[in-house]
C-alpha cells in the first residue's frame, strides 16, 4: 500500500517542484473598485515537503489555494503545478449519495482506475487512514472525524503529488483534532506526498509543517517564512512547538494590529 | 527521529485512540420497532377513516339526511361496489383510468427530464420559459380539456395531452430546483476530482438534484391523475372505455349518487395507493440514503 503510493511519489523526483508560485497578484471586483487580495507571493512547493500558510482571516491564504488547485486564474502572475493538485475542504464534501467506499472509487473512476481494481483500491486507501471495513458505510452514519478522514483518503485517490488542504481540521473538536494531525504526519511521511496546508491556526501550522509561510492582509503578501526543524513525532504541548509558535504569533499580532492604524 | 519502537507504540496509541473516538462519535441508527409504527403511523389515519365512516352512517341513521339522490348511505355505496367486483366490471374501470395515467405519467417523464436540465443548464432558455413553465403549474389542466378535445377530437391522444400538460411542468420544474439546490461545495469537489461537463453532469449535479427531481415525479403524478379524471369526466364518450372519470359521469347522469360515491372512492383510493405503493418509497429511499430523513 505505502509502496505503491511512494512509488507514485518517486516519480516526482524529476520535478524540481511539486508547485511553484511566481508572482501571483490577484485582484477581485468589489464595491470599492478592484481590491486586491493577493500581491506578488513567489512560494515554492519542494516535492515531499509539508508547506503551511498561516494568515488572519481576509489575507487570501484560501484564494491562493483554490488559485493553485486551478478552481480560479490568477489577475497576473504564473502558477505550476506537477499534475492536478488534490484538495481537501474545510467541509468533508463527501457525495451523501455515495458509501464511504464509493466515493473513494468513484475519484478513481475519474483518473481513470480500470473498474476490475477500484474497489481493492479503495479498500486499501480506507486500510490507510484507519477505517477497514467503513466502505458500505453512509456518510451522514460516520462521525466528524471519520468523514474528514474518508474525505482524506478520496484526495488520496487522486494520486496527485501535491496535496492542498484548505483548513480541513477548523470544525473538528480539539481532540480528534489531535489525532488527525497525528494521522495526516504519519500519512505524509508514509506516502512521500507534498502538502499545502492553509490554516489560521498557529500551532497547528507549526505542528504539522516543515515550513511556515505567514502571509500579511490586505492585501495578502508573504510577510514571513520559519523552517520548522523539530522532530517528529510532535505534539501540540510540546515546548519546542509552544516556543514557535509565540514567535509566529507576536509577528502574525503585529501584522493584524499594522490595519488598526489607518 | 524516534526510534522504531517508539514508532511503532505511538502508531499502536493512535489507533486505539481513534478506534474508540469513532466508537464514541457513531450514531447507530436502528429500525422503528413494528409495534410503534403500528401506533404512530397506520392507527391514526385508520381512526380518521373510522369516524367519518362514523359520521356519515349517523346522518344516515339519525335521518339528518333524508334523501338517497343526495346523500347514499354507506351500505348501498358498498353494494355499488360489490356488484361491479361480481360482475367482473370493477378493475376494468381501475386499469382503464391507471393504464391511460402512468403511461401519460411515464410520457411527461421523458419530456420532462431533459427539458428540466435544459432550464438548468442554459441561462437562455430558462430566462425564456422559465416563468411560463411556472406559471403553467398554477393553472388548473383541465382549462385544457376544451382546446384539446378540439384539436385532437374524443380519444386517447387528447387524455394524454391533458396529462401531458398538467404533469410536464411539475416534473421539469422539480429537477429544475433540484438542480439549483446542489451545493456549489459538491461542484467545486467534482471538479478537483476531474468531473467535468457531462462527467460533472451524470456523476455530480444529477444525483444531487436526486430528491427534488424525485418530489417533482411526485408532484408530477398527482397532476397526471387529477388532469385524467378532469379529461374523462368532461369528455366521456362510450367508444373510450369507462374509466373512473367515466363512472362518476355515468352515475350524474343515471341520478345514482351511489355509483358517484363508488367513482370518487375510487379515484382517491387509486390515487393514493398509487403514491403510496411508488412514489414515497421511493422518495424515503433517496432520502434515508443520503441521511435527510429525521425521525421525529
Amino acid at each position: 500500500m505505502a509502496t505503491t503510493l511512494a512509488k507514485a511519489a518517486d516519480g516526482t523526483q524529476s520535478a524540481t517542484h511539486a508547485a511553484r508560485v511566481e508572482h501571483v497578484s490577484k485582484s477581485f471586483a468589489g464595491p470599492a473598485g478592484r481590491q486586491l487580495v493577493l500581491d506578488d507571493i513567489s512560494l515554492d512547493v519542494a516535492p515531499g515537503e509539508f508547506v503551511t500558510l498561516l494568515g488572519a482571516s481576509g489575507c487570501g491564504k484560501s484564494t491562493l489555494l483554490n488559485l493553485v488547485a486551478g478552481l480560479d486564474r490568477p489577475t497576473a502572475g504564473a502558477i505550476t503545478t506537477d499534475g492536478r493538485p488534490a484538495l481537501m475542504f474545510q467541509e468533508h464534501a463527501l457525495f451523501p449519495w455515495l458509501t464511504a467506499g464509493k466515493n473513494i472509487e468513484l475519484a478513481l473512476k475519474l483518473r481513470g482506475t480500470p473498474k476490475n481494481e477500484r474497489r481493492e483500491r479503495a479498500e486499501q486507501l480506507l486500510e490507510l487512514v484507519r477505517l477497514k471495513g467503513a466502505h458500505g458505510k453512509r456518510v451522514h452514519e460516520l462521525s466528524g472525524g471519520m468523514r474528514q478522514r474518508v474525505a482524506l483518503a478520496r484526495a488520496l485517490a487522486q494520486e496527485s503529488r501535491l496535496l492542498l488542504m484548505d483548513e480541513p481540521f477548523a470544525a473538528l473538536d480539539a481532540i480528534t483534532r489531535d489525532v488527525l494531525h497525528d494521522e495526516l504526519t504519519r500519512i505524509w511521511r508514509e506516502t512521500g506526498l507534498s502538502v499545502l496546508f492553509v490554516t489560521h491556526n498557529v500551532r497547528e501550522a507549526v505542528r504539522l509543517a516543515q515550513r511556515v509561510v505567514l502571509l500579511s492582509s490586505r492585501p495578502g503578501r508573504i510577510a514571513r517564512q520559519w523552517t520548522v526543524d523539530i522532530p517528529h513525532p510532535r505534539r501540540i504541548e510540546d515546548t519546542a512547538v509552544a516556543e514557535l509558535s509565540v514567535e509566529i504569533t507576536e509577528q502574525l499580532r503585529g501584522e493584524i494590529r499594522r490595519h488598526g492604524q489607518h | 527521529m524516534a526510534s522504531t519502537d517508539t514508532t511503532s507504540k505511538d502508531a499502536g496509541d493512535l489507533a486505539g485512540l481513534e478506534a474508540g473516538l469513532d466508537a464514541l462519535e457513531t450514531v447507530q441508527t436502528t429500525r422503528t420497532p413494528l409495534r410503534q409504527t403500528l401506533t404512530q403511523k397506520i392507527l391514526p389515519p385508520v381512526v380518521a377513516v373510522a369516524l367519518v365512516l362514523t359520521v356519515w352512517q349517523s346522518l344516515i341513521t339519525f335521518r339528518i339526511v333524508d334523501d338517497p339522490t343526495k346523500l347514499p348511505a354507506p351500505a348501498d355505496v358498498w353494494h355499488v361496489l360489490e356488484k361491479a367486483w361480481l360482475q367482473g366490471e370493477l378493475l376494468g374501470y381501475i386499469w382503464t383510468s391507471v393504464s391511460r395515467g402512468l403511461l401519460g405519467f411515464c410520457l411527461a417523464l421523458v419530456i420532462a427530464t431533459p427539458l428540466g436540465l435544459l432550464l438548468a443548464r442554459v441561462k437562455l432558455i430558462r430566462a425564456a420559459i422559465g416563468p411560463i413553465l411556472s406559471g403553467l403549474q398554477s393553472l388548473p389542466s383541465v382549462a385544457w380539456v376544451p382546446p384539446a378535445v378540439i384539436w385532437l377530437g374524443l380519444n386517447n391522444q387528447m387524455m394524454y395531452a391533458v396529462i401531458l400538460l398538467g404533469a410536464v411542468p411539475s416534473i421539469a420544474n422539480g429537477l429544475l430546483s433540484g438542480v439549483d439546490q446542489v451545493p456549489p461545495l459538491f461542484q467545486r469537489a467534482g471538479r478537483t476530482l476531474g468531473a467535468t461537463g457531462l462527467k460533472a453532469t451524470w456523476h455530480i449535479t444529477l444525483p444531487a438534484a436526486l430528491p427534488g427531481y424525485v418530489a417533482g415525479l411526485k408532484q408530477g403524478w398527482a397532476f397526471s391523475w387529477r388532469s385524467l379524471m378532469a379529461a374523462e369526466i368532461i369528455a366521456s364518450f362510450p367508444d373510450l372505455g369507462v374509466g373512473l372519470g367515466q363512472l362518476l359521469e355515468n352515475g350524474r347522469n343515471a341520478s345514482d349518487m351511489a355509483m358517484v360515491f363508488e367513482a370518487i372512492l375510487l379515484i382517491l383510493t387509486v390515487g393514493i395507493a398509487v403514491d403510496l405503493l411508488i412514489f414515497s418509497p421511493l422518495e424515503r429511499r433517496v432520502l434515508r440514503t443520503r441521511g435527510l430523513l429525521v425521525k421525529s
